[in-house]
């Protein structure tokens, strides 16, 4: 019996050890698992490499683990929207490795992790500072730069319905980098709004199949919609 | 001079989108450029977290928390739209299937350089997002900015002083002056607003300026 189900939030993040490196979905407060971040914060695991879209804004969700300094370092694209605040603090401060990513490279390195590929050559980034010291090609006449897979020890995803097999559905623009994520880490936990009978999400829908998910885990209480 | 405010600048940059484009819009100004492309043309925006389709702001009792835009602002998705994942959502630029983007810039050069992820101020720290990756994969680069900085400074130059997003990809700088085409002859005026002359233009521009056609 294949059965996924996690009892709970705090069960679902208890082995996550010092130093892992850990991906965490959404794009800003979109599609973020922000009870997974929270029990991750409160489990207090230390020196955590965080790989993610944005490096979170106020008090909540990455931000959080950046304040309580479980952070050492930070991979993402855009680290400094506005109320960034946690992050610039420590960046200023020098407390916070920044690797600085173009989202669609950060995004192709998840993938290529996932489907097993040791990098891509990629366009982005050719001739910049995002490229020093990294290998470059000439194919067809352009310039490429090697960028290496990103694979996580752990992966935090937000879905929206969930079946007991790890089947995964997202809603609207929160899918964002879930579903690569959901593929490139040694164990990937869910957390989901809704978790549904296995054979009850039309097969054609699927987006993320439940082989690339390690642990389904229902929100605790409903989240409250930002607006 | 006659400058553009914000607005009428939006509104020249969608004068040339043309009917059936897909685009993608950058945060900050561009964002405002999807308000004032004729209703006559059908346009599909994209946005780069994952949404084909964007439709206007949605009313208050109908936002969705996970539908935003690129800029983090709520939208809602036209008929006919639909979502991906991110790595299709770079596919789409990389892959040369998006037609325009039209991004912001701290500087611009001769050679259509762009330069708008970071300063030489090593405290601020840099953000990049999607910007290298529509600069090297949309079809035409649209820079919308200003002409000057706050403090007057040009921001057209020969070479950028800011790091690059990417090397000799801009098409067309529309300012609150001037059209400019970044073209193989170098930088050409296409269209100077108001009473502007190309002499007053140049003087506010660190790069020679070629005379409309």
């Amino acid at each position: 019996m294949i059965n996924k189900i996690c009892e709970s939030l705090r069960a679902a993040v208890a082995d996550i050890e010092d130093g892992s490196v850990v991906m965490i979905g959404g794009f800003g407060n979109s599609g973020i698992p922000m009870q997974l971040i929270e029990a991750l914060r409160l489990h207090g695991a230390r020196e955590l490499t965080i790989i993610s879209n944005n490096a979170g804004t106020a008090e909540e969700g990455i931000a959080s683990l950046l304040r309580d300094r479980l952070v050492r370092k930070i991979v993402c694209s855009f680290p400094r929207s506005s109320g960034s605040i946690w992050f610039e603090r420590l960046y200023e401060e020098g407390e916070i490795e920044l690797e600085l990513v173009p989202q669609g490279t950060l995004a192709e390195r998840i993938r290529a992790a996932g489907a097993g590929l040791g990098g891509v050559y990629t366009l982005t980034g050719y001739g910049t500072r995002l490229a020093d010291g990294k290998e470059t090609k000439m194919i067809n006449g352009k310039g490429y730069v090697l960028e290496t897979a990103m694979p996580a020890d752990v992966a935090l995803i937000k879905a929206d319905r969930a079946d007991a097999w790890g089947n995964l559905v997202y809603n609207t623009a929160g899918r964002n980098f879930n579903p690569i994520m959901a593929t490139a880490a040694r164990t990937t936990i869910a957390e989901v709004k809704t978790i549904v009978g296995v054979g009850d999400l039309d097969p054609e829908c699927i987006v993320t199949p439940g082989i690339f998910v390690d642990r389904v885990v229902a929100q605790e209480v409903q989240q409250h919609d930002a607006a | 001079m006659m400058r553009l405010s914000t607005d009428e600048m939006a509104r020249r940059v969608a004068q040339d989108i043309p009917d059936g484009a897909y685009v993608n819009l950058g945060i900050g100004m561009p964002t405002s450029v999807s308000n004032y492309v004729s209703d006559y043309k059908q346009v599909i925006y994209q946005s780069e977290n994952g949404i084909l389709g964007v439709g206007p702001a949605p009313e208050p009792d109908k936002i969705d928390p996970d539908l935003i835009n690129a800029g983090k602002q709520y939208v809602t998705l036209l008929k006919g739209g639909c979502y991906f994942d991110n790595a299709e959502s770079f596919a789409m630029m990389r892959g040369g299937h998006l037609d325009i983007a039209v991004l912001g810039a701290f500087q611009v050069s001769a050679t259509g350089d762009l330069a708008n992820w970071a300063t030489n101020n090593d405290k601020f720290p840099p953000a990049v997002g999607g910007a290298m990756d529509l600069a090297v994969g949309a079809k035409q680069l649209f820079v919308l900015m200003r002409h000057t900085t706050k403090t007057g400074e040009p921001k057209i130059l020969e070479q950028c002083e800011y790091p690059l997003t990417g090397a000799g990809v801009v098409k067309c700088i529309y300012t609150d002056l001037a059209v400019i085409d970044v073209t193989d002859e170098g930088l050409r005026v296409r269209e100077l607003y108001g009473d502007n002359t190309l002499a007053e233009v140049q003087a506010l521009t660190a790069a020679p300026l070629l005379p409309p056609l």
